[in-house]
């Protein structure tokens, strides 16, 4: 076959040199978030050695391996707590979170709620994927009732976490979601996500074409994106649908934004409280 | 003008720099890079980097005009150079980085 000189794509926030291509399966939607996540820093011109990303254990959770920030690759569930240890030692550093839904809402469940009740300032990005990757294909807190997973092969029987929920109950200050698909909607979530002074959750719903989409006959990447695009709908088209038309839809949009006590600050602001005045001995 | 490069051809290709349409993605470079391909245009477009690609087919099944298309083997190529309105799905929606379809500059 013959030699061709091709042109080579060059990202300046990835690690160009190492570990490309990278271990996603064909299809997978991490990529696609990974590429809005750059966006969203070179947007906002943020400094690689002040921007921090932390993961834990999973398909997602891969991504620091591959983006040239500051980087840690964590404990199973755990992403959160080393994040907020980060934080608090350095209040300046801009720190994001990239997880998944097993990652983040069953195993690391505890980390999460606690620090969506902190308001402490993170950007929690949550690719949704609907089942455990990496590990074998096992069923998550958000695969649908009745999906198959390996561990649930006649059909998941557990209700699912609507995790946009779960971190406005707790506490949660900026809280968005979208797809993959919308993939110029995620860019401007995590924008405003890492822009937020608070605790930000972006959830993103991913296709798993591999995995998930194999068990359920979802069919391929494509069919899977196409049905994003069908079923995640925006809020205000959602809210005007009947309760019947509602089912396998999902609505997408920010649904809250707002201003809160930060913890770091607050921290700050108690230990200047209890530093002795001049003269003071 | 595009062609299509016949078996055997080497090309030198030129080295630029593509900044995305709105201005705020990374800035990307792109580089010159050997490999075994054939049917690539030599100027066209929309660059495709067939070492990280994977085949998945989702920049041909949403580029809006008809600019890509699938080789028999699942690996897409520029079809008509001629169409692409440098909208960037393709670039956007690829999850390998392995396509750009953003303006060079
Ligand atoms: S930039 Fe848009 S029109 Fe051009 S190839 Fe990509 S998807 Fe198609
Ligand atoms: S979207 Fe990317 S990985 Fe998939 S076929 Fe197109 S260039 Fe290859």
């Amino acid at each position: 076959m013959s030699k061709i000189k091709q042109k080579h794509i060059h990202n300046k926030y990835l690690r160009q040199k190492k570990k490309f291509p990278h271990v996603w399966c064909p299809g997978c939607s991490n990529g696609i978030v990974m590429g809005a996540i750059m966006r969203a820093v070179g947007e906002l011109e943020w400094r690689r050695t002040n921007t921090t990303m932390v993961s834990g254990i999973g398909c997602s959770s891969r991504m620091p391996v591959y983006v040239d920030f500051n980087t840690l690759h964590s404990l199973h569930g755990r992403a959160i707590a080393y994040a907020t240890g980060i934080k608090m030692y350095k209040p300046k550093m801009d720190v994001m979170v990239v997880t998944g839904d097993g990652d983040a809402t069953a195993i690391g469940g505890n980390h999460f709620i606690h620090a969506a009740r902190r308001n402490i300032n993170l950007t929690v990005i949550l690719i949704n994927n609907n089942i455990y990757g990496m590990t074998g294909g096992q069923y998550s807190p958000t695969t649908p009732t009745g999906d198959k997973a390996t561990t649930t092969p006649y059909g998941n029987l557990d209700p699912t976490f609507d995790i946009c929920e779960l971190a406005m109950g707790a506490g949660a200050t900026f809280v968005a979601r979208t797809s993959a698909y919308h993939a110029v909607e995620t860019q401007s979530f995590i924008k405003q996500g890492l822009e937020h002074k608070g605790f930000a959750l972006i959830e993103v719903i991913s296709a798993c074409p591999v995995i998930y989409g194999k068990l359920n006959k979802k069919g391929d990447a494509s069919k899977m994106m196409r049905q994003m695009k069908e079923n995640i709908i925006p809020v205000k088209s959602f809210e005007a649908l009947t309760e019947n038309e509602r089912e396998n839809k999902l609505k997408r949009g920010i649904f809250r934004k707002e201003i809160k006590p930060e913890y770091t600050a607050v921290y700050d602001k108690l230990i200047d409280s209890l530093k002795p005045e001049d003269g003071e001995k | 003008m595009s062609k299509t490069l016949k078996n055997g051809e080497v090309e030198k290709l030129k080295t630029g720099t593509v900044i995305h349409g709105d201005g705020s993605a990374a800035k990307m470079e792109v580089e010159e890079t050997e490999v075994k391909s054939e049917g690539d245009y030599r100027e066209s477009p929309v660059y495709i980097y067939h070492d990280w690609c994977k085949k998945c087919g989702i920049c041909v099944s949403f580029c809006p005009t008809g600019t890509l298309a699938s080789k028999p083997d699942g690996s897409p190529y520029v079809k008509h150079p001629e169409k692409c309105i440098h909208c960037e799905m393709c670039d956007r929606l690829c999850p390998d980085f392995a396509i750009t379809g953003a303006k060079e500059k």
